[in-house]
């Protein structure tokens, strides 16, 4: 067998998990393992300019593709300037391995320099977290971290590593296991039949049904099986801001995200349906607004692989535990075994009532109430020149709602956002990360003017490995977000939402070899980004004056029901 | 409710502070909390109280079964189950009067006087928490100087056992 030193195993065991890429950034308790990696050329590793980026690059490879992405963050100020990374990975359940430096064993508790108990600060975020002992131990744990930040609910792990257990002299037997058994962790691999059974006999009498569709479907790859048992029941699906993508954005059947920033048809359909089938989506209160006013008429049958997201904020009939994928398909099955069909006439009734609801408010914005473009039109611009194909990630704000709301997402793991910690500054990194990955796809950000400057030294990054992302930024000179809700609710008053002094972006950009493009009116907006996305090599980041003064709409109104919205500045249900 | 909550888990460094930081984290409450090994050395065994409505209990037993260290959880207050917790409570007592007193009540409660000096006395108790509860009214609070309770153990009754 083969000896290697701890730093070595390291990186020879994301070599033999299937690592490409790893995203970090060196410091004295990681100049061991950083020596490892400059002698092999199996792993690739990215060096950002802040360790901040190296988490949400590794998260957006994971959301892209279901595998866990890697980070490697030295200790002390390295491991805390990844805990927003780590946060936002867990928040969202993305599977996501993160190594950190950690001073010498003996040093350990004796506030040696750049010491941070990580495994104590990331303890609340993180699904699992290890601190090597013994050198030898190394593939096994980080063969444990792959597992289980994979499977079952997905989520990120921590791996901290004294700097005493990677010394270059000290060799030892290295095998990579194929896989590993823990007797106290056993993900579920399928449904309960006999639960099954009932959602099913529900769905064939349901009058008004929705499917409820969440990231789950995302990440437990179930978009084909959520398709085609939507296709077989005929009704209508919603999906969660986490969910979109996981059915066709252009599909007649889909009627929109449901929530907060939900459509009007959505939020409608759900407070009136008497069966909500809800697919690996947790209930979550920008979701569901007051509990006690949710959904009064609706049965609800829940599917998560995560025992705790169900009846944890709303009661569910009838409990589902099982990978969503697993379980649609056998409830497919059963549902096409069956004697019955849901009755057609119930259907059509439905779907004429929430035609109306769509033909009333859907998907509407007044053009006409400001010389400035609109952030929506944007938006829609962005969908057509990019065929809803593209792989958008997003910042957080306004921007963020109009993308989740405009943009028709027809396939799955193409939207990435930070929808559970709202990170600003996730939007930039996550692009990269996605596009490292993917070089022959589209890939945007789309952000603010105050989230693209929360990681606005990646553009540093960007030029040293040439990853030509294409920021699209609503420029509304303001954190419109914040900016709204003070609008609502404290008479305008604008406390510290206005950003004064905003940079010259295209100037900046420039400085950093990318390619910058102003646009202030709407007729040169749709030359100018097919020009963009032509580029096809360079990072190009247009700036785009949008009306500062647009708001989010539909909103729901605060603990009242889901059909409780606000749906333009005068309008409500 | 009150329920009593039992819990395997792997004994690793970190393992407890995972749980005790869970029920911080999601703000449930912890009434007392115990934690020894097994006869099984890579086990140890924790035994939580807690007061929380249905909702609350499940979300508890099912967040601590998400943690990876735990083995095994179970709520003993679902079935028939056997409570203990230990109490050594020491005692102002410089007269005649109320040594005698004390010792009466420590009779009553078969409690045992483990440690005598000329002004105090020690008493061990071993019961459900109610019982300590009532040991220490029936003396009232006059006289004592500190307490000292293990929290609670339980175990199920019958052949019904906790095990990997
Ligand atoms: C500014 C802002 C506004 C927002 N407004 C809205 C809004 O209007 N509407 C909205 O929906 N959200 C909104 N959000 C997002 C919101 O905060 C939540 O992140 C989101 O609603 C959660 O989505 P989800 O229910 O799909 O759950 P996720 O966080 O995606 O969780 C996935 C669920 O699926 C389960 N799961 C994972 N894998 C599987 C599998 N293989 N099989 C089965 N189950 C699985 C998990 O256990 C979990 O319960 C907003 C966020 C921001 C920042
Ligand atoms: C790191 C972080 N800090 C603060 C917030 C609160 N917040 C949410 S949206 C928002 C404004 C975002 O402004 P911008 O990026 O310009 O987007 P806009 O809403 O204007 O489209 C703020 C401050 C956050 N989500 N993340
Ligand atoms: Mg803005």
């Amino acid at each position: 067998m083969e000896l290697l030193s701890g730093a070595e195993m390291v990186v020879r065991a994301l070599r033999d998990e299937g690592v490409k890429f790893i995203y970090g950034y060196p410091g004295g308790a990681l100049l061991h393992i950083y020596d490892a990696i400059f002698t092999q050329d199996d792993v690739e590793h990215i060096l950002v300019r802040h360790e901040q980026a190296a988490t949400h690059m590794a998260d957006a490879y994971a959301r892209a593709t279901g595998k866990a992405g890697v980070a490697l963050v030295t200790s002390g100020p390295g491991a805390t300037n990844a805990v927003t990374g780590i946060a936002t990975a867990y928040m969202d359940s993305i599977p996501m391995v993160v190594l950190t430096g950690q001073v010498m064993s003996h040093l350990i508790g004796e506030d040696a320099f750049q010491e941070t108990d990580m495994i104590g600060v990331s303890r609340p975020i993180v699904k699992h977290s290890f601190s090597v002992q013994r050198p030898e131990d190394i593939p096994e744990i980080i063969k444990k971290a792959f597992h289980i930040a994979e499977s079952g609910r997905p989520g990120p792990v921590v791996v901290d590593i004294p700097k005493d257990m990677t010394t270059p002299t000290e060799r030892y037997e290295y095998e990579y296991p194929k896989s590993v058994k823990m007797r106290s962790y056993n993900p579920i691999s399928k449904g309960h039949s006999g639960q099954i059974k009932k959602a099913v006999d529900m769905l064939l009498a349901a009058k008004r049904p929705v499917i409820y569709a969440g990231g789950g479907v995302i990440m437990g790859d179930a978009s084909q099986e959520l398709i085609a048992l939507a296709k077989e029941l005929g009704c209508p699906v919603t999906n969660t801001l986490m969910g979109l993508g996981g059915f066709p954005g252009t599909d007649p059947q889909f009627i929109g995200m449901l929530g907060m920033h939900g459509s009007y048809e959505a939020n409608m359909a759900m407070h009136h349906s008497d069966m909500i089938l809800a697919v690996g989506a947790r209930f979550d209160d920008r979701v569901t607004n007051g509990t006690d006013k949710f959904c009064p008429t609706a049965k609800i049958v829940h599917i998560d692989i995560d025992p705790a997201s169900i009846s944890k904020t709303i009661k569910a009939d009838v409990p589902i535990v099982g990978p969503a994928q697993a379980v649609l398909k056998e409830m497919l099955e059963q549902l096409q075994a069956a004697k019955s069909t849901p009755s057609a006439e119930s259907l059509k009734t439905w779907w004429e009532q929430i035609e109306e609801w769509r033909g009333r408010h859907g998907g509407r914005y007044n053009t006409n109430d400001s010389e400035l473009m609109k952030p929506q039109q944007v938006i829609e611009m962005l969908s057509k020149v990019t065929n809803g194909d593209a792989y958008v990630c997003s910042d957080v704000g306004q921007h963020q709602m109009f993308a989740a709301q405009y943009y028709k997402f027809n396939k799955p793991n193409r939207w990435i956002n930070s929808g559970g910690l709202g990170t600003m500054g996730f939007g930039l990194p996550a692009a990269m990360g996605v596009k490292l990955n993917f070089p022959d796809e589209e890939v945007v950000c789309v952000t603010g003017e105050g989230s693209i400057q929360m990681n606005i030294q990646e553009l540093s990054t960007i030029s040293q490995y040439g990853i030509p992302v294409k920021v699209i930024c609503l420029n509304n000179q303001s954190l419109g977000m914040v900016r709204q809700w003070q609008d609502m609710n404290y008479e305008s008053r604008h406390s510290q939402s206005y950003m004064k002094s905003l940079p010259d972006f295209v100037k900046l950009v420039e400085s950093y070899g990318h390619v910058g493009i102003k646009v202030e009116r709407y007729e040169d907006l749709e030359g100018a980004m097919r020009e963009a996305f032509a580029m096809k090599d360079r990072m190009v980041f247009m700036d785009i004056a949008v009306d500062p003064f647009e708001h989010v709409y539909p909103m729901q109104v605060p603990r009242g029901s889901m059909r409780d919205m606000w749906l333009s500045k005068t309008e409500r249900t | 409710m009150r329920h009593i909550i039992s819990v395997l888990m792997e004994n690793e460094p970190g393992a407890l502070s995972r749980v005790v930081g869970l029920f911080s984290q999601r703000n449930f409450n912890i009434e007392s909390l115990t934690v020894a090994p097994t006869e099984d050395e890579t086990l140890s065994r924790l035994t939580v109280t807690t007061i929380g409505d249905d909702r609350v209990v499940e979300q508890i037993t099912k967040q601590l079964n998400k943690l990876i260290d735990i083995v095994k959880v179970v709520d003993l207050t679902e079935g028939d189950h056997l409570e203990r917790e230990l109490m050594m409570i020491k005692m102002k007592a410089n007269n005649g009067t109320v040594r005698a007193e004390i010792k009466r009540t420590a009779d009553i409660f078969r409690g045992t006087i483990i440690d005598v000096t000329p002004n105090t006395f020690t008493v061990q108790l071993v019961g459900a928490s109610s019982k300590l509860d009532a040991f220490i009214e029936a003396l009232g609070t006059a006289n004592i100087m500190e307490v000292v309770r293990s929290g609670v153990s339980g175990i199920a009754r019958g052949e019904k056992v906790l095990s990997v």
